[in-house]
């Protein structure tokens, strides 16, 4: 993300001649001509102040990238203030703005910046535009306390953005997280002519049961199985809404026409389910997924000489 | 007046359900189906379901009752091809069927009413003496 050199944000401005601010310059307000005129030393009172507040995390973004990402922030900010300093963030003029200031904050969460950390990156900017106002109206202390107030309420407005873009972004990572989730957790494998097999990790609550029902029945019908095995060697705890729903699965593949058998019961797992009271009813159970496999075997027919001798 | 056709197959009866059936309908194949048991003194009941979409809780325990029914009067029931959708619906409603034999296909259920049968018949043979006469060892 090349962006001109400071200097070059002068050509976008309104005529600024002298080396001092134009105080007072008609609709422009002295902010928008501090912003191009000091452009340099803004931004880097900017990337000082960060880098100062922002110790532990030096390193993780070069100098260069944050430069750039400021630079840009500033372009889009002048351009914002140059028409008149309401500061209404939500307004059409700092569209730009927020959409920078939106990238900036997602992008922290992504790479699992502390919201502190995010909004520092907006609220240092603060601290470097203090620096420049206090210079530039050293001899008039009614306008540098009203410029003072605008400016501030500008960048909390800027700093709420982030908070909430923040808090989009961090939304956005744990829904596509727990996609990935229901995707990964679901696959059903076929084992052999006729056997089907479905590993299940982690917890099971009642949508992933909905999930991995759907995904096991139709696997039956698509393999033609007669026998499914659902494997619980990695479900953490079995209480009685996961049998609960354990029984759900069993009682729909057997409407299929298919024989269950549920295999991977840990020795704590079974002391846990007597000790609840959880009922399996009738359904075949099996300590691995070896021995639920040679059941299902006999159960399907197949001619194993392997499987037959070691009977 | 609309009925579903029920085709002699064997010692076995048939019946392929390929329209939605309403309460009416499903009573109507329930008197039929009955009277057809007894008429021709069928030992097995075929219901295919594979072209029904949709199941409440009434056609749920329509099922449950013609299974129980054809058990008094002698017969198996194998119902074939449900649907995923149907199965989870049905146990959603919390109508899991305990006594009705399902299978994949007519050819499972087919494979599946011979062995019930089987499996009967030699039980008979182990408490009464009148099978034994009747049917070789099995």
């Amino acid at each position: 993300m090349a962006r001109p050199p400071a200097s070059a944000g002068k050509g976008l401005a309104a005529p600024v001649t002298s080396a001092t601010p134009q105080l007072n310059g008609g609709s422009r307000s002295l902010l928008a001509s501090l912003l191009s005129e000091r452009r340099k030393q803004v931004l880097d009172a900017w990337v000082r102040a960060m880098d100062r507040k922002l110790e532990s995390r030096s390193g993780q973004t070069s100098e260069a990238d944050v430069r750039a990402e400021c630079t840009a922030l500033l372009d889009a900010l002048e351009l914002a203030v140059a028409g008149d300093l309401s500061t209404d963030v939500k307004s059409v003029e700092y569209a730009g703005v927020t959409q920078l200031v939106n990238a900036l904050s997602k992008d922290r969460a992504r790479q699992g910046y502390s919201p502190t950390e995010t909004a520092i990156a907006v609220f240092s900017l603060k601290d470097a535009l203090l620096g420049v106002l206090e210079e530039a109206c050293a001899d008039q202390p009614e306008l540098l306390v009203s410029e003072i107030k605008s400016m501030n309420a500008l960048v909390d407005d800027l700093g709420l953005q982030t908070f909430e873009a923040y808090m989009a972004g961090r939304e956005e990572v744990i829904v596509s997280q727990q996609q990935s989730m229901l995707a990964l957790s679901t696959p059903v494998v076929k084992l052999w002519d006729g056997i089907v097999a479905l590993p299940l990790i982690g917890t099971l609550d009642s949508e992933r049961t909905q999930t991995v029902m759907e995904n096991l029945l139709v696997a039956i019908v698509d393999t033609e199985s007669q026998v499914a095995i659902i494997d619980i060697t990695g479900v953490v705890t079995v209480d009685t809404s996961v049998a609960q729903n354990l029984l759900k699965t069993v009682a729909a593949t057997r409407l299929m026409g298919a024989d269950c058998i549920i295999s991977g019961i840990r020795p704590q797992i079974a002391q846990t389910m007597v000790f609840l009271g959880v009922e399996l009813g009738d359904v075949v159970t099996k300590a691995t997924l070896a021995d639920a496999f040679r059941v299902a075997l006999r159960m399907v027919g197949a001619n194993l000489a392997t499987a037959g001798s070691r009977q | 007046m609309e009925r579903i056709p029920i085709v002699t197959l064997g010692e076995s009866l048939f019946v392929t359900i390929q329209v939605d059936i309403d309460d009416r309908l499903a009573t109507t194949l329930q008197d039929d189906l009955m009277e057809r048991i007894v008429a021709t003194g069928a030992r097995g009941v075929l219901i295919d379901i594979s072209s029904m979409e949709v199941v409440d809780s009434f056609m749920g325990r329509m099922f449950a009752g013609i299974a129980s029914m054809s058990r008094i009067l002698d017969a198996e029931v194998v119902v074939i091809g449900m649907r995923p959708v149907v199965a989870i619906t049905l146990v959603e409603l919390g109508l899991s069927m305990p006594g009705v034999r399902t299978a994949l296909n007519v050819e499972r259920g087919m494979a599946l009413l011979d062995q019930a049968l089987t499996a009967r018949l030699n039980s008979v043979g182990v408490d009464g003496e009148l099978a034994d006469g009747d049917d070789a060892p099995g």
